[in-house]
């Protein structure tokens, strides 16, 4: 019942593939995380995600790849053989057992010494000293959730899995506990694999994002990199919300010129995805200057358009700006830079070619558009 | 109304009010579903109240079911009467045997049709409910029947398979409710805190599945003690307590009766109570 011996190293799936009866849940997922990172896996429900964090527990069993810590193939090993502990979406405390005996389960199984200590220890990490003769049941949901990260913690796993961790929460202690978490993982440096569907969520605490959809990885890689580079359209509109508007090249040098239904503007090599003369343009709507008509235009990207709604939200104003060609672009100003466009304004939309990306046009446009989740 | 307070002064009017009238109405209303309880109750427990009052009865004579004479006689000498003691005594016997065999067959099948699935799970759920259903006068016969054609000799044996067998239907009901509202979570979260399955079997599933199993037993115990019909078909020669009640009320029912009736239902209602009494500590203790 010992733990594996520590085998250290990075956690790697191989081709990793999981199907049900009638569906692919996990399709050929190939991923490196590191050791000691905060790693992500986001996406809608369905996804996959939490299979693919179920076969790395050892609670379902691939059809077929690998799963490796280190050099170490885990794939069909009983799940109490793993050096993986959980952290589950409903916590799972066990009702019966008081605070202490659930944080020092993992250790009585496997007959260590000096549980009280370690227990103690552990329960201050999270800040819940005091609370060990309480019953799980007598614990506040955020107190509870604690209690399942010390439970697991305790073990020193290779791998922490932390399950949607942060569902059950109000959104106030969802940030104080988001803080929380990537708190603990920088003091224990212990791997945390996090499965989400909040992209905020991912985005706060994660080192390293993989966006899921269908059973695959669409782009991995840091929140910056992600939101800022986004390399498919369901990226784009997933993460945050993005103007994609449809494009042909018409001159490639150091950089692209694309023509969008007229209007001529520029976007960097490096930020396109597709070697495609048919692109989606993408422009993120906090990158967007909006300005009347007849004022200077601040940037080199421009497209003319009529304010069709605005929105004033505190932090910012959100417009709808309809262009030529009937298309809905969204644009959120800064409540600083007061344009004073209204509704039936005439506008120039106009914004930076580096903030500009662009993707292979053979996408649905409309893919990872946030619909309202029914599970959480 | 100012005039409409429950202290009532001597210069009040004795003729009733309008708004009076309307009181009573209200009262009446409102305390309504506690008058219909108290008769409900009332007559739940009217039997009850006869068995103890009448396990201090002297009789006159063995024919009379009047109360003549109070005496503790009855309980200081419960085993005065022939052969009632023995017949108590094979309850007893029968009755824990019963509650043993069926109480663990009868979680074995629980966890089996909620944990597995297995072909034929749907039917069996629905076959479990038939012995519950079918009426006793059935099963005892074909019982009979089956033990007579197998040359199977009639006795203690025949009635302890007989009450097993009707016992399981209710252990399965009752303990697979349990587990059905049991967390699959938390058996995995065992195994992933290094549980293997057995641990996590006697660790967490078992404890948190016990208060099921516990009143599976006491329910087939109380099913098996007091059985009847079954019994009498498949007894042979053996008596039973029910058994020995109904041949004894030919003749009179001796007053002894009573006061293994009365000291049984005090034993179930001590059960009860500190199976309350636990119960609230617990609840106290998970807030």
């Amino acid at each position: 019942m010992a733990q594996a011996e520590s085998v250290g190293g990075d956690l790697q799936l191989v081709h990793l593939t999981k199907m049900f009866a009638t569906f692919t849940a996990v399709d050929d997922l190939n991923l490196v995380i590191p050791k000691g990172s905060f790693f992500a896996l986001l996406g809608p429900s369905g996804c996959g995600k939490t299979t693919t964090l179920r076969m790395v527990a050892g609670l379902e069993e691939p059809t077929s790849g690998q799963i490796m810590i280190g050099e170490k193939d885990i794939s069909f090993e009983r799940p109490y053989r793993r050096p993986v502990n959980t952290v589950f979406q409903s916590y799972a405390l066990f009702p019966h057992l008081d605070i202490f005996e659930n944080v020092a389960f993992g250790l009585r199984r496997r007959k260590v010494k000096e549980v009280k200590s370690q227990v103690e220890a552990i329960l201050s990490l999270v800040e819940l000293d005091g609370f060990a003769r309480r019953m799980p049941a007598q614990l506040s949901g955020g107190q509870q959730q604690r209690v399942a990260l010390a439970r697991a913690l305790i073990n020193k796993p290779e791998v922490l899995l932390l399950d949607e961790p942060l569902g059950a929460l109000d959104l106030k202690l969802r940030r104080q506990m988001q803080i929380e978490l990537k708190r603990i993982q920088v003091e224990v440096g212990i791997t945390f694999v996090h499965v989400t569907h909040d992209q905020e969520e991912a985005m706060t605490m994660a080192d390293t994002i993989a966006v899921m959809n269908g059973g695959k990885v669409e782009q991995m890689g840091s929140p910056t990199e992600l939101y800022e580079n986004p390399r498919t359209t369901f990226v784009a509109n997933f993460l945050g919300q993005s103007n994609l508007i449809s494009g042909k090249v018409f001159e490639r040098s150091d950089d692209l010129g694309v023509e969008l239904y007229g209007n001529r503007i520029r976007v960097p090599r490096s930020r396109t995805s597709s070697n495609s003369d048919s692109l989606w343009v993408g422009v993120r709507p906090e990158k967007i200057n909006i300005t009347l008509a007849d004022r200077p235009i601040p940037a080199a990207n421009v497209i003319p358009g009529v304010v069709t709604d605005a929105s004033y939200i505190g932090v910012s104003t959100q417009y709808l700006v309809k262009t030529a060609w009937s298309e809905e672009l969204m644009v959120f100003e800064q409540n600083l830079l007061n344009s004073g466009a209204r509704p039936g304004d005439s506008v120039n939309l106009s914004w930076d070619p580096a903030h500009t990306f662009a993707l292979d046009a053979n996408q649905d446009v409309d893919a990872g558009v946030e619909v309202p989740e029914a599970d959480s | 109304m100012p005039t409409a307070t429950s202290t009532r002064s001597p210069s009040q009017p004795v003729l009733k009010t309008p708004s009076q009238i309307h009181r009573a109405r209200v009262w009446f209303r409102s305390h309504l579903i506690l008058l219909v309880g108290i008769v409900v109750l009332g007559y739940m427990f009217l039997p009850v109240f006869v068995v103890v009052a009448l396990s201090f009865n002297e009789p006159k004579s063995r024919l009379t079911y009047t109360f003549d004479k109070f005496t503790f006689n009855n309980w200081l000498h419960p085993c005065q009467v022939g052969d009632m003691c023995t017949a108590v005594g094979t309850s007893l016997k029968i009755g824990i045997l019963a509650t043993i065999g069926a109480t663990l067959i009868g979680t074995l099948m629980a966890f089996a049709i909620v944990r597995h699935r297995f072909r034929g799970r749907a039917v069996t759920n629905l076959l479990v409910f038939l012995p519950m259903a079918s009426p006793e006068v059935v099963m005892g016969s074909s019982l009979l029947t089956l033990f007579v054609a197998a040359k199977f000799p009639l006795g203690f044996w025949t009635i302890l398979i007989a009450h097993i067998m009707f016992c399981i239907s209710f252990v399965v009901v009752t303990v697979k409710a349990r587990l059905a509202g049991l967390d699959p979570r938390l058996e995995q979260a065992a195994m992933d805190l290094y549980a293997d399955e057995w641990q996590t079997f006697r660790r967490i599933t078992l404890p948190l599945v016990m208060p099921g199993i516990v009143s599976a037993a006491l329910l087939a115990f109380s099913l098996s003690f007091d059985d009847f019909i079954v019994t009498n078909f498949n007894s042979g020669s053996t008596v039973t307590f029910p058994m020995f009640v109904w041949g004894a009320a030919q003749r009179g029912i001796p007053p002894q009766v009573n006061v293994i009736g009365t000291a049984m239902f005090l034993f179930a209602l001590t059960l009860v109570l500190i199976s309350q009494l636990l119960g609230a500590r617990r609840r106290r203790r998970l807030g």
